[in-house]
């Protein structure tokens, strides 16, 4: 008999780990990646990589040389963070953007207030956010998706994307109506599959929903934020369009289109990020869902997930303090008997 | 452009001149008056906020000190007796000489003194080892090593050795606060004087047990045998459910006691290394309880 | 199919022993009778060393309210009455009786017949389940004869008893209601008796169809009497869950289940009150699950109180060479074992022996908020932020937090990706909390 080992109760322990929620989520978004690689080529892959790469690398020289302290670097969340950023980026940002883009997301937003759990905005969207602000020209030039193995060679530059059109007929007067029957708007079945410009891994709302189910089977992500996200930002954009169809955009392209599904279920369900309670969740759902619409009607930029996640982001700590779990045994003792009773 | 210029000058000084007549009424609304003593004594006061003195921090004792007017109840453990020599001479009051104290760790149970029977798996707390059972050499009464002592220690004192798994009390840092003693859940850290030059005798284990168990568990265990009571010619040691206890008042440090414990369980500290009879017979004497 | 509602979990079942019949293992060479056996004051020894006792001699009175009564498991000479290694590692008094031959007191009716007529009046039931040292068995060894006696503004409506089982690895339960399901009825009735109720729930895990058809079968003729299947989800053994999942009351924060006008007892207990009832048989020798994959022989034991632990794992095929962990109790609430020479105690439902490799807690990761230990509390509480809270001393924030409805299920610390040890803290924050509190009280 070797030395017994005594510890409290629990002896035994579930089955999910922080390995395995975060190498889930990479399993959620595989699909997002074949579908980046199929339409964006080899760049994708590049730019995967080289995120992955400098953020696990900077991850890991901070946690050596800097904090000194044990190194994790392979319990997946530098990974996750890694592929985010890459998705929430054109396939043709050069590389040294990327790079920066991780040192941002990982150095600032993460390992500067502690590390894996500590930090309050998910890092992929303050890394993206910091490249956006910082490189405007390069985070919204995206390339035009080029199917693998079609013929069709298609050397333009800039591939449009739903929003960003959007945005830019109606500044030039345009209805909505003219823009969506301009030639090159992407409409439903591209947004779905992916064939439109966009950032890498935004493009196919098809293959995030995919991942997205998988998370749900996985009990990696709940069902609170997404609902009440996309609910409510369904329900804001068809009031609006509802009003006056001609200058706001339907809907269900609203929803499928920009980084809507990448946004509201691979981000905004970052669990350190997000608020502790269901009914927290679903009031930062609802929260990030009108913010969304809000800035991308009336603000500057055509998208306005990012902004909205990040910002509601800032309202977590504030939300956990409002609302607490239901508690067993809250209720007088006679409402339960009544209760009881009809039931 | 030069009016623009205009413009922001003259509201910025509206604003400023707003913001200070505001400040200024609050200021004079809201004055708290209070004895100016409270922040000289204050200042004089190492300002560590440690709670040593049994106050929330350096300005409650500071405030305690300037309204009981009596120094032989408030004190500040860390300062010592310099910085209360100072207070009591700014506020005219008899400063009463007190012994410089230390914290001392009583348990030698290291990993090779009292091997380990089981594994304690858990939240690094003493006290929830505590709560959860004996501790791993199964002595009842020994060092957990989990460091909530380390944890309470403001100053740096207290570091857990990693060899034996015992706490480590640093002499030039420790100032005798007492939040280690507190934190321990096993009252095993004792404040004890100080010693003249630093030297201390003390009995290093405080196991209740009967001798065969507590010797079963721990080689440097007290075991009650009560040798140096019999040793002790100046009545410091007592011994009490099979524990010897040196009352740091009495004992003379003659170290004599030391030589007869048969499981070292007495420990001297800071003496010249036993050389010749005399030099032995020169500390027997009995020095001047400091 | 009822349970109730709020958070709980799903760890393996690893029932290996439900098909194994309860033996009875043959008298150890001594026995160690803790003094203190129940929830309450230990109890004050009656024979002095050197005396010559019998099976289910009283050996020890419980003095003071919550107390109980101890009897000799054995017959045989006392041959001292001292300290004696606990199951954490203390050291507390006890009954040391060396066994000589097996001669019961006179007054236990040893016949094999089960005696269905109850005979005895309400105060004479309770009298007898005190005298008898009769306490909860279920684990928490509340006295049973406390918990019958409901204070007078208070009103027993329903009695509940607990044959749910839900921690993984035990079987002694259910293997007592497949054995002795007509002693256990018998019981049932007693205690509805002693607590003046009209209605019994028998609460059993649909992980158990055997025991729920089989007692289904046997209460068809009491009306009053009826058997409740249960979706399996832990803790549902909690008595606060067992009575939400039955009757859809919620006992309140800081409140006892008589509050709802519920009383719960365990199977075992139920049995242990037919046997003193109508045996007049002392509480001395109860089923012990001896389980665990690594063990060759794993079974469910009657075993007299004060047995060693070594001497049960001995009959259940040694103890395998890789063993790293020994439970008393089940795995998911029990205490782990600092050594196996520790006497079986009134409360001990089960030995599980967990080999090395299984026997260490996961890695410690920073907590990632992924709120599973909210989500799992069948309390509603917040175990991280409590943990935190203890962890950081503010004793006082923890306390408005209700650390102290924590009912130390496990649920969370089993839950938890980043393996915290969130319920070490929070039974030190328990602990603390309940010191502040009892001070108050005091002042």
């Amino acid at each position: 008999m070797s030395i017994l080992t005594v510890s409290g109760s629990p002896h035994v322990h579930g089955q999910q780990d922080v390995r395995s929620i975060m190498y889930g989520v990479v399993i959620a978004m595989i699909p997002a990646i074949l579908v980046s690689i199929y339409f964006f080529g080899l760049d994708s892959v590049r730019v995967i990589f080289i995120s992955i790469v400098s953020c696990l690398f900077f991850e890991w020289l901070i946690q050596k040389y800097l904090l000194k302290g044990p190194i994790t670097i392979t319990d997946g969340s530098a990974l996750v963070t890694g592929v985010l950023l890459a998705f929430n980026v054109p396939s043709n940002l050069p590389s040294l953007i990327i790079i920066i883009g991780s040192l941002v997301s990982i150095a600032i937003a993460k390992m500067s207030f502690g590390g894996l759990g500590k930090n309050p905005f998910n890092p992929a969207l303050i890394g993206r956010v910091f490249l956006l602000i910082s490189f405007p020209v390069q985070m919204t030039t995206w390339p035009s998706p080029s199917p693998m193995f079609s013929s069709e060679i298609v050397d333009a530059v800039s591939g449009p994307t739903t929003l960003g059109m959007l945005k830019e007929g109606l500044m030039e007067g345009k209805t909505v109506g003219e823009i969506i029957a301009t030639s090159g708007f992407p409409g439903y079945f591209n947004d779905l599959t992916g064939a439109q410009g966009g950032s890498l891994g935004e493009v196919s709302a098809l293959a995030l929903l995919l991942g997205a189910i998988y998370m749900f089977l996985r009990k990696i992500i709940t069902w609170h934020i997404p609902v009440a996200y996309l609910g409510s930002a369904f329900l804001f954009s068809a009031i609006l369009w509802l009003i006056d169809p001609e200058s706001y955009l339907d809907p269900v392209i609203s929803m499928l289109a920009g980084g809507m599904i990448l946004g509201v279920f691979f981000m905004a369900t970052d669990m350190v990020t997000s608020p502790m309670s269901a009914k927290g969740q679903i009031l930062f759902g609802i929260g990030a869902g009108l913010l969304t619409i809000t800035i991308r009607n009336w603000g500057a930029y055509p998208e306005g997930v990012s902004f909205a996640i990040l910002i509601m982001n800032a309202c977590t700590p504030l939300i956990n303090k409002g609302f607490k779990p239901k508690r067993f045994g809250s209720v007088p003792v006679q409402t339960t008997i009544k209760a009881a009773k009809k039931g | 452009m030069s009016q623009t210029i205009l413009f922001a000058i003259i509201a910025l000084c509206i604003l400023g001149v707003t913001a200070a007549v505001i400040l200024y009424y609050i200021a004079q609304k809201f004055k708290v008056i209070e004895d100016p003593n409270i922040d000289i004594v204050n200042d004089m006061l190492p300002g560590a906020n440690c709670g040593g003195c049994g106050f929330a921090g350096c300005r409650a004792l500071a405030e305690a000190i300037v309204k009981s007017k009596d120094l032989s109840v408030q004190k500040c453990p860390v300062g010592g007796n310099d910085v209360m020599k100072q207070i009591s001479e700014f506020l005219g009051l008899n400063s009463v000489e007190t012994e410089p104290q230390i914290a001392v760790v009583r348990c030698q149970g290291s990993k090779i003194n009292a091997p380990s029977r089981i594994k304690y798996e858990g939240a690094e707390s003493c006290a929830f080892a505590h709560y959860l059972s004996a501790g791993e050499s199964g002595c009842q009464y020994g060092c957990l090593g989990e460091g909530d002592c380390v944890r309470a220690c403001l100053f740096d004192a207290i570091i857990i050795d990693e060899s034996t798994g015992l706490p480590i009390v640093f002499d030039e840092k420790c100032v005798a606060c007492g939040a280690c003693v507190k934190a321990c859940p096993r009252a095993i850290i004792e404040l004890r004087p100080k010693g003249k030059k630093d030297r201390r005798i003390y009995v290093s284990c405080i196991s209740k047990d009967k001798g065969a168990i507590a010797r079963k568990s721990c080689n440097t265990a007290c075991i009650g045998c009560g040798k140096c009571v019999k040793e002790c010619a100046f009545g410091a040691i007592t011994l009490e459910n099979n524990l010897a206890y040196i009352d740091p008042l009495k004992c003379t440090l003659c170290r004599k006691c030391v030589a007869v414990c048969p499981t070292s369980a007495i420990i001297e500290l800071n003496f010249p290394a036993r050389k010749q009879k005399t030099d032995t017979e020169e500390l027997s004497e009995p020095v001047k309880t400091a | 199919m009822k349970t109730f509602k709020l958070g709980g979990v799903h760890p393996k079942e690893n029932k290996i022993t439900a098909d194994k019949p309860i033996t009875n293992l043959p008298l150890p060479a001594k026995v160690s009778i803790p003094l203190s056996q129940s929830l309450g004051a230990p109890s004050k020894p009656l024979v002095d060393k050197g005396a010559i006792v019998k099976t289910g001699q009283l050996i020890a009175k419980g003095e003071s309210f919550i107390s109980s009564n101890i009897h000799s498991s054995v017959s045989g000479k006392v041959v001292k009455i001292d300290e004696i290694t606990d199951a954490s590692g203390y050291r507390k008094p006890a009954v040391i009786i060396e066994v000589e031959g097996d001669e019961w007191m006179e007054t236990i009716d040893r016949s094999l017949e089960i005696k269905t007529e109850i005979t005895l009046s309400r105060e004479q039931i309770i009298e007898k389940i005190k005298d008898l040292g009769v306490v909860g068995l279920g684990g928490a060894t509340f006295p049973t004869h406390v918990k019958l006696m409901v204070p007078s503004d208070k009103n027993a409506e329903f009695l509940i008893i607990n044959g749910v089982e839900c921690e993984p690895f035990l079987t002694s339960d259910h293997r007592l209601m497949l054995e002795k399901a007509e002693e256990i009825i018998i019981g049932i009735r007693i205690l509805m008796i002693a607590l003046n109720v009209n209605k019994a729930f028998i609460g059993i895990e649909n992980n158990k169809p055997d025991a729920i058809a089989h007692l289904t079968g046997l209460t068809d003729k009491y009306e009053n009497i009826s058997v409740v299947a249960l979706k399996v989800k832990y803790p549902q053994g909690g008595e606060k869950q067992l009575i939400k999942a039955i009757t859809g009351r919620e006992v309140p924060s800081g409140k006892l289940p008589i509050e709802t006008g519920c009383i719960v007892n365990n199977v075992g207990t139920a049995y242990a009150v037919y046997e003193a009832v109508q045996k007049s048989k002392p509480l001395f020798e109860r089923v012990v699950t001896v389980t665990g994959k690594s063990l060759s022989d794993p079974g469910n034991f009657l075993v007299r109180i004060g047995s060693p632990v070594d001497y049960l794992v001995e009959h259940a095929g040694g103890l395998p060479s890789d063993t790293g962990k020994v439970i008393s109790g089940g795995p998911m609430m029990g205490k782990a074992l600092t050594s196996l020479e520790v006497p079986i105690v009134k409360g001990t439902s089960g030995i599980v022996i967990v080999p090395e490799k299984k026997s260490h807690r996961v890695n410690i990761h920073n907590c990632i908020r992924c709120t599973r230990c909210i989500t799992v509390c069948p309390i509603g509480l917040q175990p991280v932020l409590l943990a935190q809270l203890t962890a950081a001393e503010k004793y006082e924030e923890a306390e408005k937090a209700y650390i102290m409805d924590c009912m130390e299920c496990g649920s969370c610390q089993y839950t938890c990706p980043s393996g915290r040890p969130l319920l070490d803290y929070m039974r030190l924050g328990k602990g603390k909390v309940g010191n502040i509190i009892r001070n108050r009280i005091k002042n």
